[in-house]
């Protein structure tokens, strides 16, 4: 999602996880490999097909989906409508259907109501607007208490919601998904759907964070 | 189940510390790719479904749920499924080496690279009929029932007991208190709004509040 040239430098290296593919395999990667062989052996699976998938979740499925129907709202007050009354429609008609988004809801962002989803019992997520999730979606921190303590996680991002207006949590515990409308970033009235989908990070979707501004898209941010 | 997955409102993680954005790429190591492939490879063959899944990273050791990564859960769960399914045996797990090929009927539906490039679009079945009509409607007041069943539910533990005004009725879904039992049958399923106040207390931020999806059986009105 970054424009910036200097990223994406980190190869092999993890946050998350703490792998790293500089250390000889590791159990949890010699125990994949060994259950993946069992399952082609036995003709359970083809291993192609599980490249396949990945490749598809790397490389065609993410939150580029979710800003383009984003930016298309900001820009279309008729499809924002249309979005707010039908997503599961309007989000289909751009072409983002799929696993983990039969069922969708479009969520609003005012001046006096700020939304953030979450899925406390595991990792429910909007697959085909949003891809896969990051690892903090999934983590205990942010599952515990995103119910609890919403404003006090949003600021964790960074992010501040002011106190006259209501934060609404919508902890996705059926098949309904959910994705937030961020607000427009000032300043950028009459822009194109093209230019404004550079604002819609796939954190602003989830709620932790508001749109980019123009100004934090021309220093590189 | 009260397992450790339901983590709504515990405290003691720590904090959040999110990579950038910019940064994080989808799968952290190759293996875990390989078993996000393997699941849905997997989940092809229709042996098991969604809330099945759940259940199963659900029922390991609440210590083991906590200490393992977020594909080390799907790992462990897809063991499960696989056993439970009769799809590998323990025996072929230890040892790496399949006593038997399946049989020609489970072939066919093995997940081609064909096959899997259309996988995200794949949509699975989330709605189902009722044919009772709805017992609430927006704007009802409903108390979050006090159960805990023994095997997957998906009403939250913060939830229980506490008091909430039906927000929408979104038609019937599979209710997976059954459907993780293979047991396929739709129920109404509501959204519903519950104050800050009421879940968390007096100390609660009173400006927020907290939607949730809940099924008609995890609700009950004054009535």
């Amino acid at each position: 999602m970054s424009d910036s040239p200097g990223e994406h430098k980190h190869h092999g290296h993890s946050h998350g996880s703490g792998e790293d593919f500089t250390d000889p395999p590791s159990d949890i990667e010699l125990r994949v490999k060994a259950l993946e062989s069992l399952l082609v052996e036995k003709g359970l699976a083809d291993p192609d097909a599980i490249d396949a998938v990945i490749d598809t979740y790397e490389t065609k499925v993410g939150p580029r989906n979710g800003a383009a129907v984003v930016a298309r709202a900001w820009t279309e007050p008729g499809f924002r409508n249309w979005l707010l009354k039908d997503a599961t429609a309007a989000i289909a008609s751009l072409g983002y259907v799929g696993a983990q988004g039969e069922q969708m809801r479009v969520l609003e962002n005012t001046d006096k109501v700020h939304n953030l989803v979450v899925c406390t019992l595991c990792s429910c997520y909007p697959w085909p607007v949003l891809g896969l999730p990051p690892v903090w979606y999934k983590s205990a921190p942010y599952r515990s208490r995103a119910v609890s303590d919403p404003r006090g996680i949003i600021e964790e991002f960074g992010t501040h919601v002011p106190e006259t207006s209501e934060v609404r949590v919508w902890d996705s515990t059926s098949e309904m998904r959910y994705l937030v409308l961020p607000q427009q970033p000032e300043g950028t009235e009459g822009w194109s759907a093209e230019q404004l989908v550079n604002l819609v990070s796939r954190n602003s979707m989830i709620g932790v964070e508001v749109a980019r501004s123009p100004e934090a898209i021309r220093s590189g941010e | 189940m009260n397992g450790a997955h339901d983590m709504g409102g515990m405290e003691g993680f720590g904090p959040i510390n999110p990579e950038l954005e910019s940064e994080e790429p989808v799968f952290h190591a190759a293996w875990e790719g390989r078993v996000y492939g393997i699941n849905r490879a997997l989940g092809a063959l229709g042996r098991w479904n969604i809330d099945k899944s759940r259940y199963a990273r659900e029922r390991q050791r609440p210590v083991d749920y906590l200490r393992h990564s977020y594909y080390e859960n799907w790992f462990t769960g897809i063991h499960t499924l696989l056993l439970e399914a009769g799809l590998v045996t323990q025996e072929e797990l230890n040892s790496g080496v399949p006593s038997s090929v399946v049989s020609e009927e489970l072939q066919a539906h093995v997940l081609t690279t064909e096959m899997a490039r259309q996988v995200p679009d794949r949509m699975s079945i989330v709605l189902l009929p009722d044919e009772s009509p709805p017992r609430y409607a927006p704007g009802d007041r409903v108390l979050a029932k006090n159960r805990h069943p023994s095997t997957h539910t998906r009403e939250p533990r913060y939830l229980r007991g506490h008091w909430g005004v039906i927000h929408e009725h979104y038609g019937t879904q599979l209710f997976p208190d059954m459907t993780s039992q293979g047991i396929h049958k739709g129920a109404h399923l509501y959204c519903v709004r519950f104050e800050a106040k009421e879940l968390w207390g007096e100390s609660a931020d009173t400006r927020s509040a907290v939607y949730a999806d809940l099924w008609e059986e995890y609700l009950e009105s004054s009535e």
